[in-house]
């Protein structure tokens, strides 16, 4: 489902050269569930956006469901994202301007399938149904982070990424975000890949990779 | 990406952010209600043109003359003239009542026959018009009651005529008003013409014959037939048609001229909406990161704010339309005394779909710029605040988008001024003023940084800094709101200028009353006349009526042909013909005056006797039109006498001063025995006096004209007044585009604005200094706005001063204050009015909000 090989990244600012991915490979299956953990400045979020086709690598390849991101321009892999991949951020990152439902539906109608009743239903299934048309500055963190998980499985995507999903909120609002994702990764067969600081949250993950300075220093798959 | 989607989420956009879009596209509502008023009010002036032709010239045709009709052309108005004819002849004379105090140079018009044939002349009281030529009546210019202290039912004195004034023109077809303003006009019926006995030798008098053609007969043909003809008898034919075409011509251009100041505004507003929406691609940074990673395309962003832009330019555009239409109902009213014809205010369907159209246009193609950093906006920048952004390579489309704004200002600019090249030089003088601002507000920022009053109280020290908060549109603001401010001051300094040399070239000690036509025995009586009243008398200046024969040896006719036949090869209308055929006014001196200056050639000595050919002075530009330099032999025409001359100078003579001027002035020893009269200047202290004086000599001497200069300025300063006025209405709505600029500067800024307040706050700031820090950053927008400007505005009104008008340049630096601390006020007025929730909220209803 999701293959790297000799992924490195390295960001050149004012004639220095940091590397911050250094030569990564693994490979998860379809239907698994990861954590990448590992402290602060390690490299997480830079793999993360590698791994969904954000951005490119210096060097090495990515493979999602069998599409080598390399290969693809970048209108092409935005087509990808919007048919394969689903996102939560920390941040949430809501559109500020959509209700909760309009948010919902953002990635099946940029494919033109109207949506408004998997939206809803989506929302009903995160515990906000009744709330569809409020807008994010009107819900909770938590609720907003609800709202983007939705979002992200609207599409019914192959992988979801998730860049410290529970960052901005409390520990048990964040157990229920985790769980939730738990449970549409077991029903829809969605991969999983986490991006986390929390030990306990990586816990619930069937897969953990460490990383320190750019490199893999544990996988518990290995 | 699907269009459905890119209409929802630009709608859904637009919904969220609607009142600050709308702010965005009302920079532009100001410039197309410019555009539709002044387009649809030239449409309407047109069609009433066209509908009141007939009127225009009040018959089928005209045949006009200088000179007493020749028996040829007076044979030629008995045929055409059998179902329908009428003359009008007019001269300048004195005219004063028995009751009244003053005389006053007026132009008398003696009608014979029923003219106008077609078209009403509205008199006050109503029918006077018809019961003119009953007995001796006059129909006057309501001005010239005004002058001379008459009513109604007053007796008239011309000459040696005595008439019964019954009633004042209240509109007449085809009068533009300028010619009334130097000289009231009199009507009386023509049998009554002898009677004044004014047409005496050396008067100057115009005969007009007006004809009437059987219904169905067409009169271009006639007129084709005759010209030439005609003009062998010195006499001019004119159709409706022609008449109609000079009058569409001269509204056209004063309709395109217009429009431009009108664009000015539009492109302003352009200025505006590029600014806003480079903000708002920053606010909108996060949502197009997340939009792409959910599977939107760069191109697919891109579409949803291009589409945004276009509904919003159109939303601005219609508003705009309608706004125009409105203005276009005053319009009329405002020049309407400048007008020669009822103007209907009808909206001209073709006016408002070129102004929404063009409006639309111009929003879409200004926002283009900076929505292309929107599809610089990687998907990544949702995962993380700083992105790399050096890695990435320059947006490739800019230079064609830059090239397509180009090139779209250049063909608006075409459109409107109706030809490519006064658009192209239309287009580039915007760019350089733009420019030129541009530069002058960063000097002036600069040096507030270089300079930064450190020691000044927090508040202005704040405020000053807040001039270059990131995101800022200061200089979007100060251009637009400059730029107003800059046609403003500039058309002001025009003006102001233009009117300041009259007023000066009739400063103390300086002529102010000039009597003319006085014939060569009258010159000793009027002179002693004059003296014995207590004013000083100036030398007499004789004036001798001649036309050009040939120059260096050839004909004036052949001449003439020549160069209507090579201004026809080159698509041109003939110059220079006038200069040719017209007849001058000269004189004879052996002394230069004041109001002269040498630019080639030697002046002669005088004293000596000389033979032929006589030393003759031009004046340089009618040198220039008649293709003669020093050195060129022309032989004139002086009352069909031949007199050769040789031009040994050309002369640079400032118009501008009240004193007999001249095109032609020969050396003395020729003209002494020639027809001329004499012009006499003396000064009397005021108007009253002058008024008196002039009256004395008109009862003396009727045939003796004469007129007051302060009159004529008078005149001259409502003509320029009119012409401004139409202008600055115009210019306007610049100012009022920058306002709204600015006003949607303030509206963007609105959430930065509150968290820095909520801040401000927080850290122990009270409202009245948060107010402070508000009122501080405005009004250093709006000096730094209008002090560029009027920078600006002085070196624009220095070169039209120089170059144009070729007058001394002042600086008024009262009213420079006035307009400079009015646009600051401005600028305060509007910042604070949109600031108003920055002060009022508190900091936590704030910084829960954002
Ligand atoms: N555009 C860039 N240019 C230079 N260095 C960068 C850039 N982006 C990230 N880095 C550096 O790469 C390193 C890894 O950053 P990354 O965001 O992947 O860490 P992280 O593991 O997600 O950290 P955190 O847990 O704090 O989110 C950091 O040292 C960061 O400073
Ligand atoms: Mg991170």
């Amino acid at each position: 489902m999701l293959h790297c090989e000799s992924l490195t990244k390295t960001y050149g600012s004012g004639g220095r050269e940091l590397t911050v991915v250094k030569n990564i490979s693994f490979s998860l299956e379809a239907g698994g569930f990861l954590a990448i953990v590992g402290p602060s400045g390690s490299g997480k979020t830079t793999l993360l956006g590698l791994l969904a086709g954000l951005d490119r690598p210096t060097s090495g390849s990515v493979t999602l469901d069998g599409a080598v991101l390399e290969r693809l321009s970048e209108d092409a892999r935005a087509r990808l994202r919007g048919e394969k991949v689903g996102f939560v951020f920390q941040s949430f990152q809501l559109i500020p301007t959509l209700t909760a439902l309009e948010n919902v539906q953002v990635p099946l109608e940029l494919r033109g399938i109207a949506a408004r009743e998997r939206a809803t239903e989506l929302l009903a299934r995160v515990g906000l149904a009744g709330r569809e048309h409020h807008y994010p500055a009107q819900l909770s963190g938590g609720e907003q982070q609800r709202v983007a998980l939705a979002r992200a499985f609207s599409n019914r995507p192959r992988v979801l990424f998730a860049d410290e999903p529970t960052g901005n909120l409390d520990a048990r609002t964040g157990a229920t975000v985790v769980d939730l994702m738990g449970e549409l990764n077991r029903d829809l067969g969605t991969t999983l890949v986490l991006v986390t600081h929390d030990p306990d949250l990586a816990g619930r993950a069937r897969r953990t990779i460490r990383l320190a300075d750019g490199e893999i220093v544990a996988d518990s798959a290995a | 990406m699907n269009p459905a989607f890119v209409a929802r989420m630009a709608w859904r956009e637009g919904r969220a952010s609607a009142r600050r879009l709308l702010l965005l596209t009302a920079s532009i509502t100001a410039g197309v209600a410019a555009l539709v008023a002044i387009n649809s009010f030239t449409d309407n002036l047109r069609r009433s043109v066209q509908e009141q032709a007939r009127s225009l010239l009040g018959a089928d045709l005209s045949i006009s003359s200088q000179k007493e009709f020749t028996p040829a052309v007076t044979a030629l108005l008995d045929t055409l003239g059998q179902t329908g004819l009428a003359r009008v002849t007019t001269f300048s004379a004195m005219a004063y009542t028995a009751a009244g105090s003053g005389a006053r140079l007026v132009q008398v018009s003696g009608v014979t026959g029923p003219w106008p044939f077609y078209g009403d002349i509205v008199t006050d009281p109503a029918g006077a018009w018809g019961e003119l030529s009953r007995g001796p009546h006059a129909v006057v210019d309501p001005s010239l009651l005004g002058a001379l202290g008459a009513a109604i039912g007053d007796t008239l004195a011309i000459g040696a005529a005595r008439f019964a004034i019954t009633g004042t023109i209240a509109r007449m077809p085809g009068d533009v008003g300028v010619r009334s303003a130097l000289g009231p006009r009199v009507f009386i019926p023509g049998r009554y013409i002898a009677a004044t006995r004014l047409l005496g030798f050396g008067a100057r008098v115009e005969r007009e014959a007006f004809i009437r053609l059987p219904v169905g007969e067409a009169a271009q043909p006639i007129a084709d037939r005759y010209r030439a003809r005609l003009r062998a008898e010195n006499a001019r034919i004119r159709t409706v048609a022609e008449s109609q075409q000079n009058l569409d011509n001269a509204l056209g251009r004063l309709g395109h001229y217009l429009g431009l100041v009108a664009l000015i505004a539009l492109l302003l507003g352009g200025l505006g909406v590029a600014s806003a929406t480079h903000v708002f691609v920053r606010q909108k940074a996060d949502t197009i990161a997340v939009l792409r990673c959910l599977g939107a395309t760069a191109g697919g962003v891109f579409a949803i704010y291009v589409a945004q832009a276009a509904v919003m330019g159109l939303i601005g555009s219609v508003l705009g339309a309608a706004i125009g239409i409105a203005v276009q109902h005053v319009l009329p009213s405002a020049i309407a005394s400048a007008l020669p014809l009822d103007v209907s205010t009808a909206p001209s369907w073709p006016a408002i779909g070129v102004g929404v159209a063009t409006g639309v246009w111009v929003a879409v193609v200004f926002a283009l710029l900076p929505l292309l950093s929107a599809r610089r906006i990687p998907p990544l920048a949702a995962l993380r605040q700083a992105y790399d952004p050096g890695g990435r390579p320059r947006e490739p489309l800019r230079i064609p988008v830059l090239f397509l704004l180009a090139a779209s200002v250049v063909a608006l600019a075409a459109m409107q001024a109706g030809n490519p090249r006064t658009g192209l030089a239309f287009a580039a003088g915007i760019g350089a003023s733009v420019g030129v601002l541009a530069i002058t507000a960063w000097l002036l920022i600069r040096s507030v940084e270089r300079w930064f009053p450190h020691t000044w109280p927090y508040v202005w020290r704040q405020g000053l800094a807040n001039l270059r908060r990131p995101g800022n549109q200061t200089t979007a603001v100060v251009l637009s709101l400059g730029f107003g401010a800059f046609l403003l001051a500039t058309l002001f300094l025009a003006q102001y200028n233009l009117l300041e040399e009259l007023r000066i070239t009739g400063g103390p000690s300086r002529p102010n009353l000039v009597f003319f036509d006085i014939q060569p025995e009258q010159v000793a009586p009027v002179s002693r006349a004059i003296a014995g009243a207590g004013y000083p008398v100036g030398s007499p200046v004789p004036i001798v009526p001649m036309r050009i024969r040939s120059i260096r040896g050839r004909p004036v006719a052949a001449i003439a042909a020549d160069t209507l036949a090579r201004a026809r090869q080159r698509g041109r209308s003939a110059g220079g013909g006038w200069a040719l055929r017209r007849e001058y006014r000269s004189t004879y001196r052996d002394t230069m005056v004041a109001s002269e200056k040498l630019v080639a050639g030697r002046w002669w000595g005088s004293g000596r006797t000389r033979g032929s050919p006589v030393p003759l002075s031009l004046e340089a530009d009618v040198a220039a039109d008649l293709g003669v330099r020093v050195g060129d032999a022309m032989v004139w025409d002086v009352q069909g006498v031949p007199v050769a001359t040789r031009v040994v100078n050309l002369r640079d003579v400032d118009w501008a001063r009240f004193e007999p001027n001249f095109f032609a002035v020969f050396a003395t020893g020729a003209l002494e025995t020639a027809p001329q009269s004499f012009v006499v200047l003396t000064r009397a202290p005021d108007a009253a006096r002058r008024g008196q004086l002039q009256r004395e000599i008109a009862q003396r001497w009727a045939n003796v004209t004469s007129f007051d200069i302060a009159v004529v300025q008078e005149a001259v300063e409502r003509l320029v007044s009119r012409v401004v006025l139409a202008i600055r209405f115009m210019a306007l709505f610049s100012l009022a585009t920058g306002a709204v600029v600015l006003a949607g500067a303030v509206s963007t800024s609105r959430f930065q604005r509150l968290r820095e307040s909520a801040l401000l706050k927080t850290l122990g700031a009270s409202r009245r200094q948060v107010l402070q820090v508000v009122l501080a950053e405005y009004l250093a927008i709006g000096l730094l706005a209008s002090v560029a400007a009027f920078i600006l505005a002085a070196l624009a009104g220095w070169a039209l001063a120089h170059f144009l008008f070729e007058i001394p340049f002042r600086l008024p630096l009262r009213q420079a204050a006035t307009l400079i601390g009015g646009t600051a006020v401005l600028a305060v007025l509007i910042g604070t009015w949109g600031s108003v929730e920055v002060v009022r909220r508190t900091p936590l209803e704030v910084l829960r909000e954002t």
